[in-house]
């Protein structure tokens, strides 16, 4: 391969951070090769790649969780053949995880100065010089978190401003963000992009991961591109779009990755479900549609809208107050999953890893999960014969890169393990499937197969309903939205009128 | 290419050990001692160890389902002891032997699996914290076997109820005989059914399992009642060998060896995790250990620091391998 130009950027000296062919390998798989690039300080890079590709790997071995086995990490013009958490932390390493690393039952206060906290003659905590302390960094971001408040009480985008204040406290010179938005709504996601550019003018450099390579454009002045464990370019964004970067992060021409969409159910279909005022004991109120059999809904609005409880009602996990719920004609009022399994309903959580699947269970005992009494028993007796055939069945359809189904879920990439967990529900021959978030955090192949999957449902009767938060996936997938707001309906679309900038309008109220 | 295929085979040499930890310690524990000790070797010896540890033994066969689902139950010693005692009463307000012997086994095991559902039903829907509720059931039924019996021992003439306590089948006592069939039952319960997947997928990850549709209650519930199941079959096996029980002795930190057990069987404490045959393993490396003590004439009361260190040991090597 040619050896990959670097110093792109005009003044050597300026670059923070210099990877220098730096390679890793797992049990004799080769994870990283070659991977060499610089980071400029005060600029912000985005680092993208399929699932696989090596992103988590190379994060890993910058921040000191794992060490390469060969080349260098240079920083701030000292070369390191590898680092340890601590040495990485010392330097101003610091990295913002998915899951946050907060301490839940301190204030913000306690968790900003958490190791190194400030004290009155050697012993006694200074609450008062770290509440100013942590006051002063929080309005430096731009956020009014009260530094007393409990960890506990934040909703997520508050926690992740509470991680990145805790990070400029260790005096921070390079934030690593791993996929910092999956978490957040649009607006807080334009606030995070506020705190970046503020970071980036104190010269704070960020590696910004992330699958969304809309928000590598806004956001990042250059980015780099990861394959296979290759490393593949480094180049200045604004001279790329979105699809050109998608298309390098593939290898290859990438077609549309949306299937043409559904046209909107006749209206004199068969209708599954229908809700009359539905509320839940919290947030939930009133919510009333129809869904006929074979449409594709799309259900969008912003974190805490009560999309995921509306959908737990349906599914018999949070408890129905008032208001009917008729499914396939009959009322039904699930008062568990059980209930809503047995009469045809699927529900796919949002929380992959939490809800979804067991981690530490193999590929072929996930995917059996929910039938397991009704398809692989006989007198409670598991025929294993029967649940191994069905897991090849799945991982032939749903084209999961597994050898088999003995392999550790916990093995699989997202991607893959969401098509373990679609699988487990479609295995209970559901007639109303509900996506929360399908795609959260997965590459675009799989994201793409799942789309054409999700379609291939419809044809064949299934209802389906879609919750999420990327836009551009309701958009491109559904021909009708329904836009919550505060736990109502704020508004339906249909086809054509369905946009960006309407779905906004009624999500935050505007309209 | 030859390079990989050694890899390859050091790998699998090296879960084979990882896998069967517990055996390859139960072998090695056992070669010790025999070489080690002539009457250690004797086969009465051998076949006594498997008496003695048979009831603690079956205590931990039900405490490894409660674990795995998630949960402990430390009630189980002090139910077999409120079980056993009413049992011999029962037996001796009937006068006619035969329907006397078989109250004595059916009390103790209605008893066991009234005193687990009784746990289950505190833990599922009263949502204590199975440590806290089985901490409250093991004073409460402690203290419900003292006043019963007076706070001493119950004892029975009935001969029939000591011969069975005592009979010898193919030289193997009764109560080793049991032991090995209800290890062989909740094996099969464990691996081949869809309750034991079901308690490796609760212990595992509880809300996934609840998003799966799966009885999350029923199943919890279920796993105390088959400890307090193995409480009530451990008391009858343990007070028809006497032809009495102790209300103050029986069943003493039973449930601590039942854990104990488990955690050397390989069973996380976190749950999701652990085996029957690795349980039944750790229920021997426990039982080998005390006997052998006695063998070597080892101090007596030193030896709750070895069968410490044993655990300490087990724990500590669960815990680097899940590291790796």
């Amino acid at each position: 391969m040619e050896k990959p130009q670097v110093g792109r950027f005009n003044t050597q000296e300026d670059h923070l951070l210099q990877i220098n062919d730096l390679s890793k390998s797992y049990s004799g798989v080769r994870v990283l090769s070659g991977i060499s690039f610089s980071l400029p300080a005060g600029s912000v890079m985005g680092l993208i790649g399929e699932n696989g590709a090596g992103k988590s790997t190379l994060i890993k071995c910058i921040n000191g969780v794992t060490a390469p086995d060969g080349g260098q990490i240079i920083f701030d013009g000292n070369s390191y053949s590898g680092m340890t958490i601590k040495k990485a932390l010392e330097l101003g390493i610091v990295t913002i995880p998915q899951e946050f690393n907060l301490s839940d039952h301190l204030s913000v206060r306690d968790n900003i100065y958490m190791g190194c906290e400030r004290k009155r003659m050697g012993i006694f905590l200074d609450h008062r010089k770290m509440r100013q302390g942590a006051e002063a960094l929080l309005e430096s971001l731009g956020c009014s978190i009260d530094p007393d408040a409990l960890v506990s009480s934040l909703n997520v985008a508050q926690k992740q401003m509470v991680e990145i204040a805790r990070g400029l406290n260790h005096k921070c010179r390079l934030f690593i963000m791993d996929e910092p938005t999956t978490v957040l709504n649009k607006s807080e996601t334009e606030k995070l992009f506020q705190v970046i550019r503020r970071l980036q003018k104190e010269n704070v450099s960020v590696l910004y991961v992330s699958h969304k390579l809309y928000e590598i454009a806004e956001i990042c002045d250059s980015f780099t591109v990861l394959r296979d464990g290759e490393y593949i370019t480094t180049a200045k964004t604004k001279d790329f779009s979105t699809k050109e970067m998608a298309n390098l992060m593939v290898g290859r021409e990438l077609k549309d990755i949306y299937p043409p969409k559904m046209p909107l159910p006749s209206p004199d279909a068969e209708e599954l479900l229908r809700l009359q005022d539905l509320s839940l004991a919290s947030l939930v109120k009133n919510i009333s549609f129809s869904l006929a059999k074979g449409e594709i809904l799309g259900i969008a609005g912003l974190g805490g809208a009560g999309r995921t409880e509306l959908a737990e009602g349906i599914y018999g996990i949070r408890k129905i107050v008032s208001g009917k719920m008729f499914f396939k004609g009959k009322e039904l009022l699930p008062a568990s999953p059980e209930d809503a399994v047995k009469a045809g309903i699927a529900y796919i959580p949002e929380d992959r890893q939490k809800s979804g699947t067991i981690q530490q269970f193999h590929l072929s005992w996930n995917m059996s999960l929910i039938s397991l009494m009704e398809k692989y028993c006989s007198w409670g007796f598991i025929r294993k014969e029967k649940e191994k055939k069905s897991a090849e069945n799945y991982i032939s359809l749903f084209s999961i890169k597994a050898p088999d189904g003995n392999i550790k879920m916990n093995e699989l990439s997202g991607g893959n393990q969401q098509k373990g967990v679609i699988a487990k529900s479609l295995d209970t021959d559901p007639e109303l499937f509900i996506f929360d978030e399908p795609t959260r955090g997965i590459d675009i192949k799989s994201r793409s197969e799942i789309y054409f999957f999700i379609r291939t449902l419809a044809e064949k009767g299934t209802s389906c309903i879609i919750i999420s938060s990327d836009l551009e996936e309701v958009i491109g997938l559904c021909p009708k939205v329904l836009v919550m707001r505060e736990g109502k309906i704020a508004g339906i679309l249909e086809q054509e009128k369905i946009n960006e900038k309407e779905i906004m309008y009624l999500a935050t109220g505007i309209k | 290419m030859d390079h990989s295929v050694q890899n390859k085979r050091l790998e699998k040499c090296k879960n084979f050990f990882t896998e069967n930890r517990p055996f390859i310690a139960l072998i090695v524990l056992l070669t010790f001692c025999m070489i080690s000790n002539e009457y250690f070797r004797s086969p009465q010896n051998l076949i006594n160890i498997t008496r003695q540890v048979a009831c603690s033994g079956i205590a931990a066969l039900g405490m490894t389902f409660v674990i795995i689902a998630g949960g402990i139950d430390l009630s189980v010693g002090s139910l077999l002891a409120v079980a056993g005692v009413a049992g011999v009463m029962g037996m001796n307000e009937i006068a006619s032997p035969v329907p006397a012997v078989l109250a004595a086994f059916f009390i103790p095991l209605i008893i066991g699996i009234i005193g687990g559902a009784f746990n289950g039903f505190l833990i599922t829907i009263g949502k204590i914290p199975s440590f806290i509720a089985t901490l409250g059931t093991l004073s409460i039924y402690r203290s419900l076997s003292l006043y019963f019996a007076n706070a001493g021992t119950v004892s029975s003439s009935n001969e029939i109820f000591r011969e069975v306590g005592n009979c010898v089948f193919l030289g193997i006592p009764l109560p080793t005989w049991v032991f090995i069939f209800l290890a062989f039952i909740f094996a099969i319960l464990l691996k081949h059914t869809s309750f034991g997947r079901h308690v490796c997928a609760i212990g595992s990850n509880v809300s996934a399992a609840k998003y799966a549709a799966i009885k999350v209650r029923f199943v919890t519930f279920m796993t105390y009642v088959l400890a307090g199941f193995c409480s009530g079959i451990a008391a009858f096996l343990f007070s028809s060998r006497l032809n009495s029980i102790s209300s103050t002795n029986a069943g003493l930190s039973y449930e601590l060896d039942a854990i104990a057990a488990a955690i050397i069987g390989g069973t996380a404490m976190s749950g999701g995790k652990g085996s029957i045959a690795g349980t039944v393993a750790g229920v021997f490396i426990l039982g080998i250990i005390s006997n052998a003590l006695v063998m070597w004439n080892a101090p007596v009361n030193l030896q709750g620091l070895v069968k410490g260190a044993v655990i300490i040991i087990a724990v500590l090597i669960q815990t680097r391998r899940t590291k790796n």
